[in-house]
């Protein structure tokens, strides 16, 4: 396999989605192994900060996905999470980071197979755009 | 609520009230700007002795420092203080109040419509006199005066928002109507009374300002356009804030960013060996110091919806990066998510601490 594969960070609340993907894997479910699985308590712990240093490390996507909103283990942290967000998506724009790079989904215990096609929507996604080469660091 | 006929400059009549104020005791203390003949300079001053007035210069296009910064630490002191402040300097306030950071409770502000500030560079000896009469006469005709910060020409909020003494300082002299002193709150009639000058019932009309206002708008959208005359993106990023050399001045002399301890100082940004070799077994070479455009960005997503634009950032920077621009730009989009100006009001949460249930249905 010579060909370029992208590299995506998914950054998974403790749990829905990381709960999500574990059923994804216990029904067998096919999904690209492009991602990177990091494993938070909360998608609020998610700083803006992580996804910009991993588009600065190099990976080529970022998906954070957390409980849908209502259904916080913790009550309000990913509503806090989704506002986090939307003062991000603005600079990752002036940035230049193209907006399919980083994505973020809500998906719950229960639902494996949603996770099965969030990973594989984003690794296409980041397919279709190539290598992340703004923000990479090089020195 | 009435307002006070202006029979002398605005910035002599302030300093009459200031005096007035400590004189019958209503204040413990005043901040506003003063010459320091010394060495020929205006600054920020505390002045707590009638005299020490002498030398204040309460409406003057210069700012060494934002007030509203050095106002968080002096605001909690219990005594009662009278604040001169420009109208950044009372948003940036605000918004540390929002944070904790300050008390309005024992404050009197004073407040008035700004024409801007010239940038520290200018403000050297003597300098300042030689720009001040045709300062005073651009302001007059609602015009923006050349040579000031870029981001006071690009200012639309030059009138106070939520001052308890707001003086007209430009647009009316236009008019042919003078000064006028307003005051916009209980407060402001409590401490006042007793103060000389003639009285009426008038109120403050932004109308007289929309020339100033129109004349501003046009200068944002010049501004605005200048910070990504070569598209958005990395490689225009690269261009502004590729010289930065690390030196977190533009951190120091935000007034929004409060923090004892800025994420930037701390361990986790502590490069230390076992950094540098890790980093280095991956790649051949590591920039110094390292992460400085990562540093900009972590201070856009931390308090850009917060920032009022006063320039000091891109005042102090030794390489001249348009700091202030880029964030006065990414700052205004970001708040605009949530329908937020900074300043505006202190009942007004920050955007990043609260949240509605319903909203935001495009993320996710």
């Amino acid at each position: 396999m010579s060909e370029w594969q992208p590299k995506i960070l998914a950054i998974l609340c403790n749990w829905c989605s990381y709960a999500g993907a574990d059923l994804a894997g216990v029904s067998r479910m096919q999904y690209p192994p492009n991602i990177r699985v990091v494993r938070v308590p909360c998608s609020g712990r998610v700083d803006p900060l992580f996804i910009m240093k991993s588009l600065q490390s190099g990976f080529d996507g970022v998906l954070v996905s957390g409980c849908h909103p209502g259904d916080c283990h913790y009550i309000s942290g990913n509503y806090v999470a989704r506002r986090k967000f939307a003062v991000l998506k603005p600079l990752l724009e002036f940035i230049g980071i193209e907006p399919n790079r980083v994505q973020f989904s809500w998906i719950s215990a229960g639902e494996g197979e949603r996770f099965a096609t969030v990973v594989t929507k984003i690794t296409e996604d980041v397919r279709k755009l190539g290598p992340s080469t703004r923000l990479v660091k090089k020195l | 609520m009435s307002s006070i006929v202006i029979d002398t400059s605005a910035s002599r009549k302030v300093k009459e009230l200031l005096r007035f104020l400590l004189d019958s005791g209503k204040i413990d203390a005043a901040v506003t700007m003063r010459k320091i003949p010394e060495n020929n300079s205006y600054d920020l001053t505390l002045i707590t002795d009638a005299p020490d007035l002498d030398e204040a210069v309460p409406v003057i296009p210069v700012m060494t420092v934002n007030a509203g910064q050095v106002l968080s630490s002096i605001s909690t002191s219990g005594k009662k203080i009278a604040a001169v402040l420009k109208p950044c300097e009372l948003r940036a306030f605000v918004e540390l109040v929002k944070r904790e950071q300050g008390s309005f409770e024992n404050l009197l502000t004073i407040s008035y419509t700004c024409g801007g500030v010239f940038p520290l560079e200018l403000v050297k000896e003597g300098q300042i006199e030689e720009l001040l009469p045709k300062y005073d006469k651009t302001i007059s005709k609602g015009e923006v005066p050349i040579n000031t910060r870029d981001t006071c020409r690009a200012c639309e909020h030059f009138i106070p928002m939520n001052a308890d003494i707001t003086v007209s300082v430009s647009g009316e002299c236009e008019s042919g109507k003078g000064c006028v002193m307003y005051l916009n709150t209980e407060k402001a009639e409590e401490f006042t009374e007793g103060f000389g000058g003639e009285r009426s019932e008038q109120k403050f009309d932004p109308s007289l300002f929309q020339k100033t206002l129109d004349a501003r708008l046009a200068e944002k959208g010049k501004l605005f356009a200048s910070i990504t005359k070569d598209g958005p993106g990395l490689d225009g990023l690269l261009d502004l804030f590729g010289k930065c050399v690390g030196c977190h001045g533009c951190n120091s002399v935000c007034p929004i960013c409060y923090c004892l301890l800025c994420d930037f100082e701390s361990a986790n940004f502590d490069y230390n060996l076992p950094y540098f070799e890790e980093y280095l077994s991956r790649r051949g070479a590591l920039r110094l110091p390292p992460d400085t455009i990562f540093f900009h960005m972590g201070r856009l997503t931390h308090m850009s919806f917060s920032c009022v634009g006063c320039g000091m950032c891109s005042d102090v920077c030794p390489v001249g990066i348009p700091v202030a621009a880029v964030f006065k730009k990414t700052g205004e989009k970001t708040a605009a998510l949530f329908d937020y100006v900074p300043g505006r009001d202190v009942e007004e949460s920050i955007p990043v601490m609260v949240y509605k249930e319903e909203e935001l249905s495009d993320i996710g």
